[in-house]
């Protein structure tokens, strides 16, 4: 027999109103604005954008405030709005060595056409908490200094030249685009499809897993060729336009990973590459991202797959964290009635227990796990 | 025949460079651009303004096989004058009336006789503004270019 039961109603209701009571806190602090956020601390909106996987500050922003800056909650709620949009279509491929740059370094080579630009970044700093920023005192402007129109080059087109380096990764021309959002996964998967789940995978995930690669869990030797922050310009074909269409810009984090070399009897040895982009000011994910990226290669160079950070099935199964949490989270929902058969069934193995002979006690205890 | 094909092509382009300023546009910059220009806003809408998605593409290694990054909010508009016209706008974001006012800006831009109207008032301000930012930009990033030097250190 089974019987619905129904109610708490009343108490969802009220929760909800409490919930939003306690969002706002207290009332003689002024409420935050999106700007704000967007302004200052913008680096958590681009998480939730590069995660949410959907380019827009301002949702992103009010996803924070909704979540009481729980990331993760504000992450599943743009995820949820980008269902309700319809599709205008797929961009042209951003130009990443036309960005117009924040920031631009490489590990590998000190003396790089266009140079070593640091940008904003908190490398370097000292990692003291810095009292005066709660004081809320004056911020001195940036220095400036005469821009070069000198060419930015990426640096996996300086070894090119030499051959020294693997290409840029190449599909068959005449195939579709993988597009995780409209086909359901199959392993294996291409590069393509493999790279768009790790552009919105959680960064906590990547980070660890490509950290596990580090410390010997499928060791890919890495070098940071070059990471580049700033904006790129997007382009849509739509139809009636001779031309394609400009949206305005975005703002990416990329990064080469240069890997040690593979050979064989028929190619020379050449340096491998793992790859990372993703939205925003990222730098921490774009890395962790090319690090899975290469790990996750190892079936193509013909490497064993030993190690987590190279089981496709297992990284890309486990990198969304709106997944994760659904899946996670929905054991605290009502499991009453699975629960209450469990419950006889233990009572049931309890008495059959009491009644047995000795000898298959270790028989029955096995057949409860 | 060869000169047709040539002015098409400019014109074009022209457009394009058009509609770049304007989608790059902060709506506010563009709202009071507009109201100072006084430039003409019947249209009857055709399209829109409406707000959708694109799927932004990247490639692998950088210049490889492209793939799917992730979505971004844009908002389009089509409108059509009273003379015929018609003008499309696109743009990140989700400001309607930014569309609907670049739609408008496009078709007035097609009219060769509002052209220099739509480039002198709202076009080359625009166009100003953003110059302006990206040298800015790119100067305060340049300040923080690394300067090697060597340090020789004891004897020989």
């Amino acid at each position: 027999m089974y019987v619905a039961v129904k109610g708490g109603e009343a108490a969802i209701r009220n929760a909800h109103r409490l919930l939003a009571d306690r969002r706002r806190g207290d009332r003689d602090v002024p409420a935050l604005r999106l700007d704000q956020i967007v302004e200052q601390l913008a680096l958590g909106v681009d998480r939730v954008m590069a995660e949410g996987s959907l380019y827009d500050r301002e949702l992103a922003a009010l996803a924070l405030v909704q979540s009481r800056g729980d990331l993760i909650e504000a992450i599943f709620l743009v995820r949820a709005y980008r269902t309700t949009l319809p599709r205008f279509g797929y961009t042209r491929p951003v130009d990443t060595a036309a960005m117009l740059t924040d920031r631009r370094i490489s590990a590998t080579y000190k003396d790089l056409p266009g140079g070593q630009l640091l940008g904003p970044t908190f490398d370097y700093t000292h990692r003291l908490l810095d009292p005066e920023l709660a004081a809320g005192g004056p911020v001195e402007a940036p220095v400036q200094r005469a821009a070069s129109d000198e060419r930015m080059p990426r640096v996996s087109e300086i070894l090119a030249g030499e051959g020294l380096i693997e290409p840029d990764g190449e599909l068959p021309v005449d195939r579709d685009v993988a597009d995780i959002t409209r086909e359901p996964l199959e392993f294996p998967m291409e590069r393509d499809a493999r790279l768009q789940a790790l552009a919105r995978g959680d960064e906590g995930f990547l980070l660890a897993l490509g950290y596990s690669t580090q410390r010997g869990y499928g060791r890919t030797h890495p070098f940071v060729g070059e990471i580049r922050i700033g904006e790129v310009e997007l382009e849509l074909d739509v139809p009636g336009l001779p031309f394609a269409v400009p949206l305005g810009r975005v703002r990416v984090t990329e990064c080469q990973m240069v890997n040690q070399f593979k050979g064989s009897a028929k190619a020379p040895p050449q340096f491998t590459r793992g790859y990372g982009l993703v939205f925003g000011q990222s730098e921490r994910k774009a890395m962790a991202m090319s690090l899975c990226d290469r790990a996750l290669r190892a079936r193509e160079f013909g490497e064993d797959v030993v190690a987590p950070a190279q089981d496709e099935e297992f990284v890309v199964s486990h990198l969304d964290n709106v997944q994760s949490t659904g899946f996670v989270e929905h054991l605290k929902l009502p499991h009453y009635v699975d629960f209450q058969a469990e419950l006889d069934l233990v009572r049931r193995m309890r008495a059959e227990h009491e009644r047995a002979p000795v000898a298959d006690a270790a028989e029955t205890r096995e057949a409860a796990e | 025949m060869k000169n047709d094909r040539r002015s098409e092509r400019q014109e074009e382009a022209g457009r394009k460079a058009a509609m770049a300023a304007l989608a790059a546009a902060p709506a506010h910059l563009l709202a009071d651009l507009w109201a100072a220009a006084g430039l003409p806003e019947d249209a009857e809408p055709v399209r829109g303004p409406e707000t959708g998605l694109v799927t932004i593409r990247g490639r692998i290694g950088g210049g490889g096989a492209p793939f799917n990054l992730g979505e971004a909010t844009v908002t389009r508009a089509t409108v059509k004058l009273p003379t015929g016209e018609i003008g499309h706008a696109y743009a990140l974001g989700r400001d309607r009336e930014k569309a609907r006012m670049s739609a408008i800006a496009d078709a007035l831009w097609q009219d060769p006789k509002r052209r220099d109207l739509v480039e002198t008032r709202i076009l080359e301000p625009l166009r100003a503004a953003l110059a302006a930012a990206d040298r800015r930009r790119r100067e305060e990033t340049a300040a923080t270019k690394v300067d090697f030097f060597t340090m020789v250190r004891g004897e020989d």
